[in-house]
């Protein structure tokens, strides 16, 4: 085990990747010279060579465009969309073609891509460098989303997303590529002394589709992912109350079991993520709770989301979900 | 099934110079006088392949103005010019020292292309639209914007005209027909297109410019701006700033052949290269693109061939992918020295003058910053009311954001 940030443990699952199979490919703006605007394919140009990690056009259509096809003809392309801000101009590619050709073909062709991309907030990003488009991913058959939060299932949920054989979308929350974020703007930590931060030098696997149990409780279950799940520790300490906290870390297909255990267990609820809140995927873990779980509820799903506006610059820490919020939402469950 | 990557190999390219190695350009085979001046009125893209191939300089490296395209400007003219650049540096100086005390969250400078949207933006008419990138702001001075409200923008502060909703150097500014800066790059450039056809629909005498990095003509949209531009016959200056760099990535991963403007040319577009220090040049080739547009002749291509001497960004460390002297070999040289030069050359202009400005630009820009901070900065606040969150993502505020912000503000309504 060694300490590891993100950025390095997701360097990590990359070196391995590259080590292990040949087929793997990466590329993407700024990934290959310079080892990426976040650092998180430093050293990799060098070690693996300009054939296999390199440089591209400024074009995300060209490079879900060009990762589809090299997919097709049996390669394992690990793509970088340099923030999921500006994922769109590859949004025909990803949503009309890599996650429906297995289905169109009949079973024919696949392509088994993955699209790792820095989202979130937290940063004074702004409209344009902040957003936490998961939604637009997870309204789409034939994709699996992945939204990492530790170094740890970082690295676990990386190499399983590489390894898939359908196309992946792996979101990074940039705020806590090198520590936790408890929703106090004025504090940095590190990963330095946290426990996720201890991750094997070799390889490992979470598999897609398992949620994390981050705390165990009785009295509420807080769903998150991303960023806010560290928020959500925060808040569930700062509320006094008792509660499992479950960091969903694939979205589709979300862990049924850990989820439906848990509310069956605590009979309370509130769902958390930054994005906005309108057809947010908060909206379907709601309704698909209250469809399964619906004698054991005892007070309504509370939902502590981002605002239903763009995210702003100057006044982000207005937008994004903090700790008093999320408290307040998780006492509200407890009312009557 | 498995491949073996080492049989085989994709051909990836590389930028001619890395760290540690010693950068050198060939000077250019071009001189000021080599091109002539066609009829904008008549020209077809045909008759552009030289000047697409070739490049259109008016000074020589004495900073002798010569030639054809030069624009003969007044010497009040250049001066006014010579000093807008100046502004722009010293401007840029003092938000990058802002940025670094944490007075801003981040900054762009536009180091070793002042001339461009300067220069360009002086050839073109008020009524003209610009539809610039985050490197082009130097057109909001020839537009007379106030610089305590460019500083307020940068900040994010109350005083900021979009309301701190956008990142430092994403202004918008009405006034002065400058639209509003988007993050998403190229986007822009299709966009100006659609401007350019309303002046077309609505009979009015206006041109629309607009511009793009060289990293972003890889995007879609600027083949979607030429291609549009030159079905409609748009009245539109396409600009493609090929400053060497996209963050990291050199121009030769932008293309294939290591230029820019001829690739207007198989889409019917005149297309001419520019040296993009030269700022009699630069505005010489703009103004003879206006005559163009506004005569209904269209669009015209133009790539503007320059260094982008400064970091992309107040996040970014040029020294990892670039030997950091490789500005100082450019053959174009530094745009306000060369203006200045000429200016000096043509006895309208001195050092002792040149100091003079600098120094009452320098205060200039302190007095403005030391104005614009008292409306907040990004330190100490105060910032925008948190109820700008909510106003203008629609005309009206709609019931459920009416009742997401009355939640912000901690349940009254
Ligand atoms: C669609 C999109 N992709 C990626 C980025 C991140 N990004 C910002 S600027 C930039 C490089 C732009 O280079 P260029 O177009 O040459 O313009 P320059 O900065 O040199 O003026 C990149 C990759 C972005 N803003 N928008
Ligand atoms: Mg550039």
């Amino acid at each position: 085990m060694t300490n590891m940030n993100m950025i390095q443990s997701l360097n990590s699952a990359l070196d391995i990747m590259l080590d292990r199979d040949p087929d793997v490919i990466i590329f993407g703006e700024d990934v290959g010279y310079f080892g990426g605007v976040f650092r998180t394919t430093d050293g990799l140009q060098e070690k693996h060579g300009d054939h296999r990690v390199f440089d591209t056009p400024l074009s995300e259509g060209g490079i879900a465009a060009t990762a589809f096809g090299m997919g097709l003809n049996g390669l394992r392309p690990i793509v970088e969309i340099q923030f999921a801000d500006y994922i769109f101009p590859a949004y025909d590619q990803i949503v009309n073609e890599m996650a429906k050709i297995r289905h169109r073909s009949g079973g024919e062709f696949w392509s088994p891509v993955t699209l790792r991309t820095p989202a979130g907030g937290g940063i004074r990003g702004g409209h344009h460098h902040s957003q936490s488009p998961e939604s637009q991913f997870t309204h789409t058959p034939g994709l699996k989303v992945v939204y990492c939060s530790t170094p740890y299932n970082a690295k676990g949920l990386l190499i399983s997303s590489v390894e898939s054989n359908d196309p992946v979308i792996f979101f990074e929350p940039k705020r806590c590529y090198r520590g936790p974020f408890y929703g106090d703007p004025h504090k940095v930590p590190t990963w330095s002394d946290h426990p996720e931060a201890e991750v094997p030098e070799g390889e490992y696997r979470i598999p897609l589709g398992q949620a994390r149990m981050a705390l165990e409780g009785s009295e509420c279950t807080v769903i998150s992912w991303g960023a806010m799940v560290h928020v959500c520790e925060q808040a569930i300490k700062d509320s006094g109350f008792s509660c499992d906290l479950i960091d969903l870390q694939t979205l589709v297909p979300w862990d049924k079991e850990t989820v439906v255990g848990s509310i069956e267990k605590t009979g309370r609820c509130v769902i958390v993520h930054e994005a906005p809140k309108t057809s947010g995927f908060g909206a379907e873990m709601s309704a698909s709770i209250q469809e399964r779980c619906f004698y054991h509820l005892e007070s309504p799903i509370v939902r502590v989301t981002g605002w239903d506006t763009p995210f702003p610059h100057t006044t982000e820490w207005d937008y994004m979900p903090g700790p008093t919020r999320i408290a307040a939402a998780i006492a509200q469950t407890q009312e009557d | 099934m498995s491949s073996d990557g080492s049989k085989g190999s994709i051909r990836v390219p590389d930028a001619p110079f890395r760290p540690g190695e010693e950068a050198s350009f060939d000077s250019w085979p071009w001189k000021p006088g080599d091109f002539s001046m066609p009829d904008p009125k008549t020209c077809e893209f045909k008759d552009t392949t030289e000047l697409a191939n070739g490049l259109v300089r008016v000074l020589d490296d004495d900073g002798v103005a010569s030639g054809e395209w030069d624009p003969g400007l007044s010497a009040e003219e250049l001066r006014n010019g010579l000093e807008h650049m100046v502004r722009l540096r010293i401007f840029d100086d003092r938000m990058m020292k802002m940025q670094r005390t944490g007075l801003l969250s981040f900054y762009m400078r536009s180091l070793g292309e002042e001339a461009v949207a300067i220069a360009q933006t002086m050839a073109l008419q008020e009524q003209d639209w610009i539809f610039p990138t985050y490197r082009q702001p130097g057109a909001q001075f020839v537009r007379g914007r106030d610089m305590v409200s460019m500083i307020c923008h940068c900040i994010g502060n109350e005083e900021d005209n979009i309301k701190g909703r956008q990142m430092p150097v994403h202004y918008s500014y009405r006034e002065g027909r400058f639209i509003s800066v988007s993050s998403p790059v190229g986007t822009q450039f299709s966009q100006a297109v659609g401007v350019a056809l309303a002046s077309s629909y609505k009979g009015l005498d206006e041109v629309t410019i607009t511009w793009i990095g060289d990293g972003a003509s890889a995007e879609g949209d600027y083949h979607y701006a030429l291609n549009f531009a030159s079905v409609f016959n748009a009245p539109v200056i396409l600009n493609v700033v090929n400053n060497q760099w996209a963050i990291s990535t050199h121009a030769n991963f932008a293309t294939g052949i290591g230029d820019f403007a001829s690739r207007g040319l198989p889409y019917g577009l005149p297309s001419i290269r520019v040296d993009g220090n030269d700022f009699l040049a630069l505005y010489s080739v703009t103004k003879w693109a206006r005559e163009r547009a506004a005569s209904g002749a269209g669009a015209t291509h133009i790539e503007v061939l320059t260094y982008r001497t400064g970091a992309h960004s107040s996040s970014d460390d040029p020294s990892r992918y670039r030997p950091g002297d490789e500005h100082t070999k450019w053959p174009g040289g530094d745009p306000v020295v060369r203006l200045k030069e000429h200016l000096i050359n043509i006895g309208e202009w001195s050092e002792e003058s040149h100091l003079e400005l600098e120094e009452k630009i320098d205060s200039e820009v302190v007095e403005a910053y030391k104005e614009a901070v008292k409306f907040g900065d990004l330190a100490n606040g105060p910032y925008p009311s948190a109820d700008t969150i909510f106003t203008e993502v629609y005309e009206e505020v709609p019931w459920h954001l009416q009742e997401q912000h009355d939640e912000m503000m901690g349940g009254q309504s």
